[in-house]
């Protein structure tokens, strides 16, 4: 059966006008449309913030759960039922401040969850105050002077607990959400996927540079696998290899043809260059967009799934009164 | 020989193995109470042993016991002091000697007295015996010898020749007990089932403990038998009250047809339950070791979420990390189990001993109106009635469940009667009913039990959001609408009060008592085995013990109220007492309260009763 992105639509959503959430709420409703699993059999899950209220605006299964533990709660119902479908909707706060130590270990057993950091670098809900990404000497309601603190890069977290796949767009391009999207469902384990994503409130203009499409066409690149890494509005810059670090370069400039310019592997198991190309930021690099990486490897839940059949295969006891009898008992007459 | 020692009929004897945590007494204990169960005794055992992995080897606080009782008829207990205590070591018997009844018999290793282990074990004189007023009979064996010379031939190395001293101690102990050497056997050849040759050293060390009793008399004038008074026919086997809880658990699972999720995170004494459930997985339970105890419990709730029987397992400390979890379960109403293995706290505190200083934290640990029912259970075995209970609650009035059990009940262990599943209840969850589908919403409820109905992703026309935010009763949207909330409150509220639950029973002298005793959960042997003391002295007391904490049984304030005199005697300063006098209005109790972190002692219990009932 097909589906359309009203299928998975429900309520008027209550984001602050110009909050990005939106954008990315009708990305995600098109993609699930898109990609064609049943409302019935998904489950949209979250945490506490301005970004965890998306579950109330999902007709699908849904809960909206405590701060920080969505990673967590998703982790055991995938566990418990791997047929169902789960996005797992977090802001930077829930997944990275609160809920780092979930974020970590879920990408780390590789569970098939996609992964959902709307990442607007503030705490919106409680009135404006850093969060773990905010840059250094950011000043907020809770940093009157500025952070003293650096910030994580969440890139740099996932690939840390050896994610497999980590994807960003920025939320208003709707084109390259539902792009990363499609991609995050098709990857089987853990799917992170940063949504670079404006607080008009309290810390309007944080992802200025390639929030429409005129900056993006020259302050980032998207990546696709297989295609060679080329940017700008003509496609006029590229990237190359120079020693340990990557380096914008001019087509025609010093010779450089596009022969010359990295082709993005997206499959490669070494996460090196992954990572290089994720941590790139303006002035001197263009934002990473598209799936950076994403490579295949057991799935936590199917891999509970095959060691239970293998241990029923081997082991002759299959019910509560066949375990009884595996102990040392005796009779009473 | 007809010089051997007389050999009399005993009703009960008491025996704890002490030694290095090191010297295997836990292993020592474990047979010697399977030997006694399988030949019909009834048993009732407590391992005592330190919180550290290897204390300093032979220092006072790397001492390790185990006491087994071994009754005739019914023991309740382990009981408070034994008839034969062992001691590998001096600083066993420096700490352990407080155990020994005036009329024990004593087993020491001498070769282990030597003058550093006197030193270690802080003796100032080369004369422990002397030096601590023993007056009871001392076997003085040279057992660490003996152990060599019976494997000297076995190509061992001296390290693994004296591991098994416990097993000359054991042999030693059967003879005195007149033990059937072969069900240990048997014992050692399956626990090393793929060690054959350290399978059959113990058991040649087993038989020398065994034979220099015979040979020697060991210095005794007696030897003993328990014969079995009291059998209930039926196939029977030894279980902890860990391994009992995680059975109750399989059995539920099993009888509500559903998959069996534990999600959990190591900690003392509660991690054996998860050792033991993840053993099993050709019963299909899936285990998940999770980074915290919070996420312990949150994926517990995205288990129960999406339709299994979820449990979470862990000690006090790791409640206070799951409260706010458990509490989105009873927002969201969804079934779950969270099993609290009480230690001694505050913080870390005691981590291997017993209190039950976590009643008050189950009950109302958490923000909010927060109602969860609390189960405890009462003895090692029961632990598995327990734990199907608090899982049919759970399950069947969709509501977080805590079962209390305790490090005593939980690493103690009794002979079980092998339930038929056949005969326990069934467990029938509330799923949302076909005629609900397109029109389901989650917190309509059975306007009888107030239960709502259980819509389980996956199926169509049944989809909804759970959260922990209010919501309305009707449409299951968000709610902050203020008579909304206090209607949601009362009907939380309400759907726990009406759990039904059986009468608190009350044992002994129950219609003319003077003094009724009241407890719950692991102390039920304890002050049974003080109530049947008292009745034994003509004193006309009675016992009624709390299994069902929250709800309380009908007939509570009943009990409570009917005699003259009521004692609350619990392992913490009243947390019991202070809640029953908010429930039952006028009730004034008399207090009995110990923090030790120890089993109560019978005797310190009738000492106790007496002076209440004299007063």
């Amino acid at each position: 059966m097909a589906y359309t992105q009203q299928d998975f639509k429900k309520g008027q959503p209550r984001w602050c006008p110009g909050c990005g959430d939106h954008s990315f709420l009708a990305s995600l409703h098109k993609a699930m449309a898109e990609i064609g699993t049943a409302p019935y059999n998904t489950a949209v899950i979250s945490g506490i913030g301005c970004s965890s209220r998306l579950p109330y605006y999902m007709n699908t299964y849904a809960m909206q759960t405590i701060h920080g533990r969505a990673a967590a709660i998703s982790t055991g119902a995938k566990v418990a039922n791997p047929a169902l479908t789960i996005w797992q909707i977090s802001g930077d706060g829930d997944g990275l401040a609160i809920g780092g130590n979930h974020f970590i270990h879920a990408i780390r057993r590789n569970v098939d969850i996609n992964m959902i950091l709307l990442n607007n670098r503030i705490y919106g809900l409680t009135k404006g105050q850093y969060s773990p990404t905010s840059p250094r000497g950011f000043v907020s309601k809770s940093s009157p002077y500025g952070t003293v603190e650096d910030p994580f890069r969440p890139a740099e977290l996932c690939f840390g607990a050896r994610g497999r796949f980590f994807a960003r767009a920025v939320a208003t391009d709707n084109p390259g959400t539902i792009e990363i999207l499609k991609a995050a469902a098709a990857h089987k384990g853990a799917s992170v996927c940063e949504i670079l994503q404006n607080c008009v409130i309290f810390n309007d203009g944080t992802h200025e540079s390639v929030y429409n499409k005129e900056g993006r066409a020259k302050n980032a690149i998207y990546l696709r696998h297989g295609q060679p890494m080329l940017f700008g509005a003509d496609n006029e810059y590229g990237l190359v290899q120079e020693g340990f670090g990557l380096k914008v370069v001019k087509l025609g400039e010093n010779g450089i043809t596009e022969k010359d310019i990295l082709v993005h592997d997206a499959h490669c198991q070494d996460n090196t260059l992954h990572l290089k190309l994720a941590l790139m930021e303006g002035p001197d690099f263009p934002v990473a967009l598209g799936v950076i990486r994403d490579v295949e490897a057991p799935t936590y839940e199917s891999a509970v799934a095959e060691q239970i059949e293998e241990i029923k295969a081997v082991k002759k006891y299959h019910n509560f009164e066949e375990l009884l009898l595996t102990n040392d008992t005796w009779e009473v007459k | 020989m007809s010089d051997q020692p007389v050999v009399k009929e005993l009703e009960q004897v008491i025996v704890r193995f002490s030694g290095d945590s090191g010297d295997g007494m836990q292993l020592a204990g474990n047979i010697f109470s399977t030997v006694s169960a399988t030949v019909g005794n009834d048993i009732s055992t407590f391992p005592d042993y330190p919180a550290d992995i290897r204390a300093p080897q032979g220092s006072l606080t790397g001492v390790s016991g185990f006491q087994i009782h071994v009754g005739a008829g019914k023991v309740f207990t382990p009981g408070d002091q034994c008839d034969v205590l062992v001691a590998m070591n001096a600083a066993a018997l420096k700490t352990q000697y407080k155990f020994a009844k005036p009329t024990a018999c004593i087993i020491i290793d001498t070769d282990c007295f030597r003058k550093s282990d006197l030193e270690k074990a802080e003796f100032k004189t080369d004369n422990p015996i002397e030096e601590m007023g023993i007056k009871q009979e001392v076997i003085a064996a040279p057992i660490s010898q003996m152990v060599k010379d019976c494997l000297a031939d076995s190509g061992m190395d001296n390290k693994a020749m004296l591991k098994c001293r416990n097993m000359f101690a054991l042999g030693l102990v059967c003879w005195l007990f007149n033990r059937d050497l072969s069900i240990a056997e048997n014992y050692l050849r399956t626990k090393f089932a793929k060690k054959p040759a350290v399978a059959e050293a113990n058991i040649r060390v087993i038989h020398s403990g065994y034979d220099y009793g015979h040979n020697t008399h060991a210095s005794v004038t007696n030897t003993y038998t328990i014969e079995s008074k009291v059998k209930v026919p039926g196939r029977y086997m030894d279980i902890s009250g860990n391994k009992a809880t995680a059975y109750g658990l399989i059995a539920a699972a099993e009888k509500a047809g559903l998959k069996l999720f534990l999600g959990s995170y190591p900690i003392t004494p509660a991690t054996d339950i998860l050792h033991e459930l993840s053993k099993h997985k050709s019963l299909g339970v899936i285990t998940v070791q999770c980074e915290d105890e919070i996420s312990g419990c949150a994926s517990a709730v995205g288990a129960s979420f999406a339709g299994a029987l979820a449990v979470t397992s862990t000690s006090g400390p790791g409640v206070c990390l799951k409260s706010e979890a458990m509490n989105l379960a009873v927002i969201q109403e969804l079934p779950l189990v969270v099993i609290d293995v009480q230690r001694g706290g505050p913080s870390t505190g005691l981590p291997t001993k017993s209190e039950q200083t976590d009643l008050l934290q189950a009950l109302f640990g958490r923000n909010g109106e927060s109602p969860m029912p609390v189960v405890a259970a009462a003895s090692p075995t029961d632990c598995f009635d327990a734990a199907y209970q608090a899982c049919k609650i759970a399950l069947e009035h969709m509501t977080p469940v805590v079962l209390l059990t305790d490090a005593f009940v939980a690493n103690g262990s009794g002979a079980w009667k092998l339930p038929k599943l056949a005969d326990y209840p069934a467990i029938q969850p509330p799923y949302a009913p076909e005629e609900m589908k397109d029109n389901y919403t989650p917190y309509r409820r059975n306007p009888e039990t107030g239960v709502r109905y259980w819509a389980v992703p996956g199926r169509e026309g049944f989809m909804h959001i759970l959260g922990g935010l209010e919501k309305d009763g009707k449409t299951g949207a968000i709610s902050t609408d203020p008579d909304n909330h206090d209607a949601m409150c009362r009907a939380r509220a309400e759907k726990v009060a009406k759990i039904p639950v059986p009468d608190v029973p009350v044992y002994g002298c129950k219609d003319d008592a003077e003094l009724l005793i009241v407890g719950f959960g692991g102390t039920f042997g304890h002050l049974y085995s003080a109530m049947e003391e008292l009745n034994a002295a003509g004193r006309k007391v009675a016992l009624a013990h709390f299994k069902y904490i929250n709800p309380l049984p009908a007939n509570t304030a009943e009990v409570l109220k009917k005699y003259p005199k009521v004692v609350v005697a619990e392992q913490n300063l009243g947390q019991l007492a202070g809640y029953l006098r908010m429930r039952v209005d006028g009730f004034v109790p008399y207090q009995f309260n110990q923090v030790k972190g120890q089993p109560f002692v019978v005797k310190e219990l009738v000492d106790a009763f007496t002076h209440i009932l004299n007063n």
